[in-house]
């Protein structure tokens, strides 16, 4: 009834490429839009910008980034705390080296570094296969976390060894270090972020997207089709890499604020994208979002729950939510593997039927 | 003999036990992928788990008393009572085999015929699940495991070594012990999958699924057996890990370095784990002794990994590792 193709005629080839075709698709995309930018930076305080808000866009842009990789393109990646340092340490070393120029232009140059380092790091993926190269993805992993740590000139020679994250403006307003207001660390986070979901929705819907998910289902079949694996694969690589880089400038220089990358981007980082990008549900550009909010809502609900309505003394509620939220995921694989975006595409097929059922 | 050589000697030696319990680790591991494809992450946790169990049983700790005095405002800590160690480990296998019982029952089961990154993923959830859980039952602060085992340097070696170069070597007796306990291990694993009815019935399920299943094999009753086979290595690891360093949070990140050794070894090797062991601990030890002082040090975290990288590269399948071929 809501949810149809029938009726929705198309008289021009630019309105038969479009997005979303469909029209509940693209009006809910616009009512979307219109309530990120029109509405939430009236009301947001600071509270729900650094709990819920920024994380969530921030996450959902990696996992977007991950996505494009894991679930479009299968390669199994556990390397993207290390990715998300990179993109934090190449904005580090341009804002303090360029300090006039604007984030806009920071966080995008940032991207395109970590798509390189990336792209090096992904470079083993047309040997190794599977868990192979999920482990040796761990190599990134615990590699770049130490050359972080060990080379001064990554963090300015500054003695705690942190880097932290000057005052920056775009337009005259300031988004990054400690004077930011809440509603301009939110709105730079939603431009980025829609420009990912943006590119990455057309990339994937596109022939390289194509390509990648040939290579997914099956490299050697797509290899005689036509598809040169290498190519696939490592743009695959490198697309994540500018999106993982993105969301890893975000997070250490309007989130954190000041970061120590152990610590910020360790592998328990890997492990929460690659939640979101499962749960989320794997190959989907709306799950990435879903996962996000998903693994970002959870833990302030459930401190929430123990600390605030129960009680419990903070260590114990750490514990439990350890217990909760590892108990959610398994149940989650086993009542719906395919993850949120699955639940959604059944929400609408029983759209497409409603009010009769057959 | 110059003494840059003797000291390299002794870095080796240290390396080598060092790769038995690396190797102990990723044993667990292949066990269980083997014969179920299950990537399990938790087997690092596993082994936490079961350390914390064993400490809790042996100092006759209350199960979940920290949650219990928070609930019901009670000051339980103790029983008073002391377990004999070999008692307590037996205990803890026991825990550890309804562990595998309930794991199997309720989430494996459920999930067979999934991709195995929908496995893996649970595996981590498992991970971080049982780590709570251990947490909440047992307290997490740093705790101090002794089982009887000698600890400290071997005098013999020492004097020894003193006597033959001019240099004595200093080599942990506990690292000894461990060696020789993964050596029964080892032993015992191989008569029991070469000589009894489970353990060929084990090793055919490893082999094909479906096959074992139409002869009658019962796929649960072997995965709850290698679940529990599993859970009785992480009991192991734990002991000679938690002796070492203290039972505590880092102990599950030793998960982290048995993931190298599976690489350099293949997923499914038993012997690779081994090998694979041993040189990473050796490669390791090694590069820190000789390559560490110039690159600033705590080269141990991501050596293992590029080393096994690096030899993927050639060897897409692991040392020891089945033969990868891929049909259209």
């Amino acid at each position: 009834m809501f949810y149809r193709e029938a009726g929705d005629f198309k008289v021009s080839y630019p309105e038969d490429s479009q997005t979303f075709p469909i029209k509940f698709d693209r009006y809910r995309y616009y009512l979307v839009l219109a309530v990120a930018y029109l509405v939430i930076p009236f009301f947001i305080n600071d509270y729900w910008a650094n709990a819920v808000f920024v994380p969530f866009l921030i996450y959902a842009t990696a996992a977007i980034g991950l996505n494009i990789l894991t679930g479009y393109c299968g390669q199994v990646s556990l390397g993207t705390g290390a990715f998300m340092a990179v993109g934090a340490y190449a904005v580090y070393k341009l804002m303090t080296a360029f300090p006039e120029v604007s984030m806009l232009i920071h966080v995008p140059l940032a991207g395109l570094v970590t798509a390189g380092v990336v792209t090096i790091f992904g470079l083993p993926s047309l040997r190794i296969k599977g868990f192979y190269l999920a482990v040796a993805t761990l190599a990134a992993q615990f590699f770049l976390v130490w050359l972080f740590n060990k080379v001064p000139w990554f963090y300015n020679y500054s003695a705690s060894g942190q880097i932290s994250s000057p005052e920056r403006s775009v337009f005259g307003i300031i988004v990054t270090g400690p004077n930011t207001e809440a509603w301009a660390k939110y709105m730079i986070c939603l431009i980025f972020v829609t420009l990912a979901a943006l590119i990455a929705r057309n990339l994937t819907r596109g022939s390289i997207g194509r390509k990648w998910m040939a290579i997914r289902d099956m490299d050697i079949a797509a290899e005689i089709i036509g598809v040169n694996p290498m190519m696939a694969k490592l743009t695959a690589f490198a697309v994540s890499g500018f999106f993982i880089g993105i969301a890893g400038a975000l997070f250490f220089s309007v989130y954190l604020g000041a970061a120590e990358v152990g610590e910020s981007f360790g592998i328990d980082k890997s492990f929460l994208v690659l939640f979101m990008v499962i749960i989320g549900g794997l190959g989907s550009i709306f799950g990435s979002f879903a996962g996000a909010a998903f693994m970002v809502l959870l833990p302030v609900f459930l401190k929430n729950v123990f600390v605030g309505m129960l009680g419990w003394p903070t260590d114990l509620a750490a514990h439990l939510q350890f217990i909760v939220s590892g108990g959610l995921i398994i149940v989650f694989l086993i009542l719906e593997p395919h993850g949120l975006a699955q639940l959604w595409r059944v929400a609408k097929e029983k759209l497409r039927l409603w009010p009769f059922p057959h | 003999m110059p003494e840059q050589f003797l000291f390299a000697m002794e870095v080796i030696l240290n390396g080598l036990m060092a790769g038995v319990l690396y190797a102990l680790v990723a044993l667990g591991f292949v066990l269980i992928f083997k014969a179920s494809g299950i990537f399990n992450y938790a087997q690092g946790v596993m082994a936490l788990f079961a350390a914390l169990t064993l400490v809790g049983i042996m100092d006759g700790q209350v199960p979940f008393s920290h949650i219990i005095n928070a609930t019901f405002g009670t000051e339980l800590h103790h029983f008073g009572w002391h377990v004999p160690a070999l008692l307590a480990i037996i205990l803890t296998a026991g825990v550890m085999v309804v562990f595998a019982w309930l794991v199997q029952r309720y989430i494996f089961r459920h999930l067979v015929n999934q991709e195995p990154i929908i496995l893996f993923m649970a595996t981590i959830g498992l991970a971080y699940f049982l780590e709570g859980v251990g947490d909440l039952m047992w307290g997490s602060d740093i705790k101090k495991l002794d089982v009887g085992l000698p600890q400290g340097i071997n005098e013999w070696i020492d004097v020894t070594t003193f006597e033959a170069f001019g240099y004595g070597f200093f080599i942990d007796n506990l690292d000894i012990s461990a060696t020789i306990v993964a050596i029964f291990l080892v032993a015992a694993l191989i008569i029991f999958s070469q000589y009894t009815k489970q353990g060929r019935a084990l090793r055919a399920v490893a082999d094909d699924h479906q096959a074992a299943l139409s002869v009658g094999i019962s796929l649960n009753f072997i995965w709850v057996l290698v679940w529990s086979i599993a859970g009785f290595v992480a009991l192991v690891a734990g002991i000679m890990w938690g002796a070492k360093s203290g039972v505590q949070f880092s102990l599950s990140l030793i998960a982290l370095k048995a993931l190298p050794v599976l690489m350099l070894g293949g997923f499914t090797s038993i012997p690779g784990a081994i090998v694979g062991g041993l040189i990473i601990g050796v490669g390791e030890k090694l590069f820190e002794f000789l390559i560490g002082p110039m690159v600033g040090g705590a080269t141990e975290n991501w050596f293992a990994y590029v080393l096994a990288l690096l030899f993927l590269v050639f060897r897409p399948q692991g040392l020891f590792g089945e033969k990868i071929i891929e049909r259209v």
